[in-house]
């Protein structure tokens, strides 16, 4: 009786256990399928692009203008929109982020920690709308006023505000790096005489670097895929230009203005899926390299 | 020049690069609290956006807006929030350092860097046209599910991992399942972390705007009576605003709107960091 009842319950147990497993397996199942979808959707629209259209003519056309009676398909007025606004966000963001990052993490007494640090956390919260009615509306004004620039709207508005949206990521993946750094090599340097300052240039940094080029990478990856303060702020011209005074539309914008304008099935709509597909190759190869990067590093100190 | 000099002028030039960064949220804040805190009335909060006599959507208050960025919270936590979390337990729990948990989670991270405009277009190929649910909420609900998705996952497998092996090996040697283990002790002493990750995520979907532009916002629609019609949202009804050609009607509403939209925003932050810091003094190990 005693040895029947025990099984009775082992067995609830173990129909609780599997039933269990099986609820889990499947919401893993279906987001590592939902997550898989992107390579196929992406690429399933952007085929029939490339079934038509030259892929090397895509790539090096200098116009993009899908919509006209004489649809031309070239890229690179887009692709150079994101690399002149990224690029010159990254030369503002890159010494910016990293004095912030070290003035947290080595020199700021822990006062000052506990403001600064939410602050970064806020400013990482901040919607990219709101970044982007900034530089439409205020940001934009005061670069007028400087450089009196023909469009009012245009690459330089777009990578004043992308450097402050590359900031926050910037500096939260760095520090976590410098604070990885044991502490014993920085009083192995100070008892050496060295001072802070020389501690830090020739003891902390080197040793954290791969984080910092990661936290780099990471934040350049953000600056390329971000959209709406992109659109808002640069005024999404599809021009081919290296002028930062000019309006220019990145890819994130061209596809946020010309997908709801496109067909389903038509050309245009293709297109737009090669280039998406583009900047998702674009973003990917970003990340893998600094995942790459942070994973070299991480077997570098075990 | 003298080392201690060399050194008080750069530490006084990071110092700077402190200053600046918090120059730029207070400016930024700054202008969007100053502005729009004159807009707020309750006439914003009780009427859908009306149209002045050039049509411009520039008038009435911001009621349907905020409504329908709740419903897209609504959606993303029915959706996302249980899929992500009791996935994220079976790939750490049970799959734990297989080869193929690791590509998986390489492969996950990764998607938690694809930008949101792409996830847009997943959005529009999959579910607006292939599963034909049109421009709507749920396309919108679900794209904004699958762009946060790999957050919530990461966040759960950190807080997850975070909690000591002894505390499983212990339970499972007193003759606990794998599973009343998770239900009793893992999952318990790593709520603080899931919950922190899945509000965070929260906040993201609500601020999220290019994944709703191709799937189902539209200027003029109202309160959405079911899940398959157009809605409008708080970041689409300020991105509106700035394009609207009646400029002086529209940009304080513009303020006001994303006033509205920190303020849920920032709240939902700071629960989140209230949060993770009252569970920390809770559990030490």
């Amino acid at each position: 009786m005693a040895f029947k009842k025990k099984k009775s319950k082992l067995s609830v147990d173990a129909l609780r256990e599997n039933g269990a497993r099986a609820l889990l397996f499947a919401c893993a199942f279906v987001s590592l399928i939902t997550l898989g979808l992107v390579f196929i959707f992406l690429l399933g629209n952007a085929i029939p692009f490339f079934q038509a259209n030259d892929l090397w003519a895509f790539l090096t056309g200098k116009v993009w203008s899908p919509f006209s009676d004489y649809p031309l398909y070239g890229v690179l007025p887009l692709l150079m929109g994101t690399i002149l606004v990224s690029l010159v966000a990254a030369i503002i963001a890159i010494p910016i982020g990293i004095g912030c990052t070290v003035y947290l993490s080595e020199i700021a007494d822990p006062k000052v920690k506990r403001i600064l640090k939410p602050v970064i956390e806020v400013l990482a919260g901040v919607p990219s709308v709101v970044y982007g009615l900034f530089a439409a509306l205020v940001l934009s004004n005061w670069i007028f006023d400087i450089f009196h620039p023909v469009a009012r709207l245009n690459a330089l508005n777009g990578a004043l505000i992308l450097s402050v949206m590359m900031i926050p990521i910037l500096v939260s993946v760095a520090e976590e790096a410098m604070n990885s750094v044991p502490g014993s090599l920085r009083e192995a340097s100070l008892a050496l005489g060295a001072t802070k300052w020389e501690t830090i240039r020739m003891v902390v940094i080197p040793a954290s670097l791969p984080g910092i080029v990661a936290a780099v990478v990471l934040s350049v990856g953000r600056a390329v895929g971000e959209t709406m303060a992109v659109i808002m702020a640069t005024g999404s011209a599809t021009q081919f230009t290296i002028s930062i005074l000019d309006s220019v539309r990145p890819i994130t914008a061209a596809l946020a203005i010309d997908v709801p304008e496109s067909v389903a099935g038509s050309m245009q709509y293709y297109s737009l899926f090669a280039v998406g597909l583009l900047l998702f190759v674009i973003t990917f190869s970003i990340n893998l390299l600094a995942d790459f990067v942070l994973a070299r590093y991480k077997e570098a100190y075990n | 020049m003298n080392r201690r000099l060399k050194e008080r002028i750069i530490f006084n030039l990071l110092r700077g690069c402190a200053i600046i960064v918090v120059l730029m949220l207070v400016v930024i804040l700054g202008y969007v609290v100053v502005n729009g805190a004159g807009m707020l009335s309750i006439d914003l909060f009780t009427q859908d956006p009306a149209p002045n006599r050039h049509g411009a959507m520039v008038n009435g208050g911001i009621l349907s807006p905020i409504v329908g960025t709740i419903m897209l919270m609504m959606l993303v936590l029915i959706i996302a929030i249980p899929i992500g979390v009791l996935g994220s337990i079976f790939l750490v729990e049970y799959w734990g350092d297989s080869k193929l948990s690791r590509i998986w989670w390489l492969v996950i991270n990764n998607l938690a860097g694809v930008p949101s405009i792409v996830w847009g277009l997943l959005g529009v190929a999959l579910l607006v046209y292939y599963l034909n649910f049109g421009l709507s909420l749920i396309a919108a609900g679900i794209t904004l599910s699958l762009l946060v998705l790999p957050i919530i996952m990461v966040s759960t497998k950190e807080a997850v991992e975070a909690v000591p092996s002894s505390i499983y090996e212990a339970s499972v040697a007193l003759g606990a399942t794998k599973f009343q283990t998770i239900i009793h002790h893992i999952l318990p002493y790593s709520a603080s972390g899931i919950l922190t990750g899945t509000i965070l995520s929260l906040s993201r979907a609500a601020g999220e705007t290019a994944p709703l532009l191709l799937t189902g916002v539209a200027v003029n629609a109202s309160i959405p009576d079911g899940l398959f019609s157009k809605f409008q949202a708080l970041p689409y009804y300020i991105y509106l605003m700035t394009q609207t050609s009646d400029r002086s009607a529209a940009i304080p509403m513009a303020y006001a709107a994303a006033l509205v939209l920190i303020l849920i925003i920032v709240g939902m932050n700071l629960v989140a960091i209230i949060l993770r810091n009252n569970y920390r003094k809770k559990y030490r190990w």
